[in-house]
């Protein structure tokens, strides 16, 4: 049994904490809501309930559950090592299993389950959106003109009408390849930051790797594992274990530590009990590395083909990225090697911007509570830009700077590595003449 | 509980701060103590400002309802569990620092505030507040007040209460009093500052905390001393301070806690040590920090010790404590349950007690780790077991007992640091006996004459 079809592993989890308490100190969203419901060890006394028989999969107990990022923040602090996020993401699927799905969640969940489907959807939507959104002036986005289960104060990217797996070749050949790598998008990249897909591209180009950019690819199914529709996350699982596992890559890159972690850890859980997949999931899942990771440590930064780039940065930790994929340094020393980028630590940088995927969908003004000190530590490093390495919180943190009037440009770290390996050229360029 | 009564408690704080709902009675059913019953409030309310808190104790009053005034809920007593259900009192939005005074060196602070900001806070001015216990960064001021709490800093710097000035208490009638004041002599009346502190919220609710505050040490050395005798570690620490040197850190970890610790964390403990030692001086002037440095590695050196790390760097004493902080997180991983006590002896006896615990967890067939604060006598025996084990269970509550018996016969006290709460109320009379428990009583009876303040801790059966 995985831990998505029993709660049996989550009972050896919940067997650990000893209720101290010190998730408090960490819980972003204790942080702002102070009360016991919101915070780890409270969640773990509700879910032993149910386990009891004191309590019933109530409606009051699925809200609880549904109150919290899975940024792991609790998992780090504990002194018993619980991995909370995995208590919950297993009571999430026995509760979808107990009391069904949300129509509408069904119905999103469905469509993200058939790629070609989800893509015209997306595709369709970027063409409609004009009459959905209203543009926003300084922003790069739009507010929504009907509220179709979105807040009304949230802005949303635009979608783009030709999505970078459109825009690309499936193969992208090199002269002298030194490795051959498996692009996995997301779908951020895939429809909404599409500069920061390609500057990858661009940049492992320039590394002199052959990138393969599966057609066939979809969402990684995180948002579905995180609402705990594990019938349709398995069924994503299989066909991404199917579609990598074909390929003769020594490397799949992924730009997004929600993405990676959900390949490398998240289908390993739910494949535990098909042996044939599990091996399989296992042979992707020690190929997947973050593309920070694998241009630092893998290929090797040469300074030598870096230019100037002339902004005062600072940078976000994704908690996925840094907590669930242990990618912390490799963002900081590429920022740092870049001549002429002043980087600035932010305090708390690896707190939750309070996105965490679609939380901030379903629990907007939290989400937002939850920015404000996000917003805050960015202010205070005087910034001219900030750089994280995730496109959801990307979007998290340009709709939270709309909200607290902070405009500034965003990036993901590659994309600020491509502009300087650009510089360089120009330089070359110019002495050139 | 009375539809009515929540609505009326819903007019005075606003619907988002009165919780009813199951779910949420359930998360307010504990708190951190293991092996406790968990009992279900009836409601839970979150006051912004103590106008609020007066008219709750009023309604409260009238109705003959309990309330159960609770911070972070991080105690280790069972004091903030509602097992007479009624009204639980959350402090939390109450969490302002109120004053910084650095010239006469106190802080105003309200209950809610958490421990660590008013550190972070008072940092700028080159002072400290020294209480520092291990939830330092999650429990509340008033919480810690009310549980008198300690840390790692007890035999230098003293407890909660050497550091509480004054305080605001909203009586159990409603009335409002403050105590004490911020100056450093004050023998006007009764000392109720000193009463209402580590009271447990059984005698008023407390909305407004004074405190002293020392300037911060500048130097300080680190050790860890391993012993394959516990008469050695003993004879070390009893030496040490007859030798005038007052450490600020002076803590033990016995062989089960040792093996434990290096398991868990692999940081190089010699798993077949009896005793390791970590000690910590602290001061203002480099060289008597440094002098006394040296006096405690030599007595170290004199009684025994088969080896001494000093820590050269921060890096090399964080590891050293780190030894220190995984000793309760380690024990816990062992079994399911971990009960914690913190039975407490003069610090003479801290050999006789290890061995006294050794023999009950013999003799029970248990596995008790203990560590602890050995420079102020508070030990934490550490008993490892399983709830759902009934049979092993009885055994652990005789050994209990007997920890406790041992204790006080070696002139020592129930509870060093966690307060009595439920966890110990049943043994208060053997430290007490009738009459002394008879004088708290009546304090209890005169100021809540209707025991609607936390009722049932400290004394049963209220």
């Amino acid at each position: 049994m995985t831990m998505y079809d029993s709660l049996d592993k989550a009972k050896a989890e919940i067997a650990k904490c000893m209720k101290c308490g010190n998730c408090q100190e960490v819980c972003p969203i204790y942080l702002e809501e102070k009360k016991e419901g919101a915070v780890a060890r409270g969640k773990i006394k509700l879910v032993e309930a149910v386990l009891k028989g004191d309590l019933e999969y109530t409606d009051g107990f699925a809200d609880k559950l549904a109150l919290c990022l899975t940024c792991k923040a609790c998992n780090a602090k504990c002194p018993c090592g619980v991995k909370v996020d995995e208590i919950i993401l297993s009571t999430r699927s026995a509760i979808v299993k107990n009391k069904g799905l949300h129509p509408l969640k069904k119905f999103v969940f469905g469509t993200l389950k058939r790629p070609g489907l989800f893509n015209f959807g997306l595709k369709t939507g970027s063409v409609f959106q004009g009459l959905v959104f209203k543009k926003h002036k300084a922003l790069n986005g739009a507010y929504p003109r009907f509220p179709f289960g979105l807040d009304m104060r949230r802005i949303v990217p635009p979608l783009s009408s030709s999505p970078l797996r459109d825009q690309l070749p499936e193969i992208i050949k090199v002269e002298k390849p030194v490795k051959r790598a498996a692009f996995f998008t997301g779908c951020t990249m895939n429809y909404i930051y599409i500069d920061a897909g390609k500057a990858i591209v661009d940049v492992l180009k320039r590394n002199n790797i052959e990138v393969i950019i599966p057609k066939e690819q979809h969402c990684c199914s995180m948002p579905i594992i995180a609402h705990g529709d594990s019938i349709t996350a398995k069924e994503m699982a299989k066909s991404h274990v199917e579609i990598f596992s074909k390929l003769d890559v020594d490397v799949i890159i992924t730009a997004c530590g929600s993405c990676g972690t959900t390949f490398n850890k998240h289908y390993l859980e739910l494949l535990e009990d098909d042996q044939e997949y599990y091996q399989k999931a296992q042979a992707i899942g020690t190929k997947i590395m973050d593309i920070s990771d694998f241009i630092l440590k893998e290929i090797g930064l040469d300074k030598s083909k870096l230019g100037p780039v002339n902004l005062k940065v600072t940078y976000h930790d994704p908690c996925h990225l840094n907590r669930g994929m242990g990618v912390k340094d490799s963002p900081r020393e590429i920022l740092k090697a870049i001549p002429g980028l002043e980087f600035i630590e932010m305090q708390n940088a690896d707190r939750c911007c309070g996105g965490a995927g679609s939380f901030s969908l379903t629990h907007y003004d939290l989400a937002m509570d939850i920015h404000k000190h996000k917003a805050d530590a960015i202010n205070a490093t005087k910034a001219d830009a900030v750089v994280t390495g995730c496109g959801s919180c990307i979007m998290q943190l340009s709709d939270g700077m709309n909200r607290y009037n902070l405009d500034l440009p965003m990036y993901h770290t590659i994309e600020i590595l491509a502009k300087a390996y650009a510089a360089k050229d120009q330089l070359d360029k110019t002495d050139a003449n | 509980m009375d539809k009515n009564i929540i609505s009326t408690l819903m007019t005075i704080l606003g619907k988002e701060n009165v919780l009813t709902s199951k779910e949420d009675m359930i998360t307010y059913s504990f708190d951190a103590t293991a092996d406790m019953p968990s009992e279900k409030p009836d409601v839970v309310v979150t006051p912004d400002n103590k106008e609020q808190i007066i008219e709750i104790v009023k309604l409260a009053n009238e109705k003959k309802i309990p309330i159960i005034t609770r911070g972070s809920g991080t105690n280790l007593s069972g004091g903030t569990i509602p097992i007479n259900k009624g009204i639980v009192l959350s402090m939390l939005k109450l969490n302002k620092i109120l004053e910084i005074d650095a010239e006469n060196m106190t802080a105003s602070v309200e209950p809610g505030l958490i421990i660590q900001k008013l550190n972070d806070a008072i940092a700028p001015y080159g002072l400290i507040y020294p209480p520092d216990p291990g939830t330092v960064t999650t429990a509340t001021m008033g919480g810690s007040v009310s549980e008198c709490s300690g840390g790692l800093r007890g035999l230098k710097y003293g407890v909660t209460k050497d550091y509480v000035m004054g305080l605001e208490v909203i009586m159990a009638n409603g009335d409002i009093i403050r105590t004490g004041g911020k100056t450093v002599k004050n023998v006007s009346g009764y000392d109720l500052t000193k009463l209402f502190t580590g009271a447990e919220g059984t005698l008023g609710i407390i909305t407004q905390i004074i405190v002293k505050l020392i300037p911060a040490p500048q130097y300080r050395r680190s050790m860890l001393a391993i012993f394959d005798n516990l008469d050695k570690a003993g004879k070390t620490i009893a030496e040490i301070i007859s030798n005038k040197v007052i450490p600020a850190t002076l803590e033990i970890m016995d062989n089960v806690t040792i093996r434990t610790v290096e398991n868990y964390a692999k940081i190089g403990l010699p798993t077949d040590a009896e005793a390791v030692l970590i000690l910590e001086v602290d001061g203002a002037i480099e060289q008597v920090v440094l002098q006394e440095f040296e006096t405690v590695k030599k007595i170290c050196k004199e009684n025994g010790a088969v080896d001494i790390k000093l820590a050269q760097s921060d890096a090399e004493r964080d590891s050293i404590f780190a030894a220190r902080r995984a000793a309760l997180p380690a024990l816990a991983q062992v079994k399911p349950t971990t009960v914690l006590e913190d039975a407490t002896v003069p610090r003479s006896k801290i050999p006789e007690m290890l061995k006294a615990l050794k023999e009950i967890a013999e003799k029970y067939d248990l596995q008790i780790g203990t560590f602890g604060h050995a420079g102020d006598g508070n030990l934490h025996p550490t008993i490892l077991t399983d709830e759902s084990n009934k049979e092993e269970m009885e055994r652990v509550h005789k050994a209990v007992d007997e920890i406790f018996k041992v204790a006080l016969e070696l002139g020592g006290t129930l509870s060093g640091e966690h307060g009595i709460g439920i966890a110990k109320a049943k043994f208060m009379e053997w430290e007490f006996g009738k009459e002394g428990v008879a004088v708290m009583k009546k304090i209890k009876d005169a100021l809540d004459p209707d025991s609607i303040l936390n009722p049932g801790k400290i004394f049963r059966g209220n």
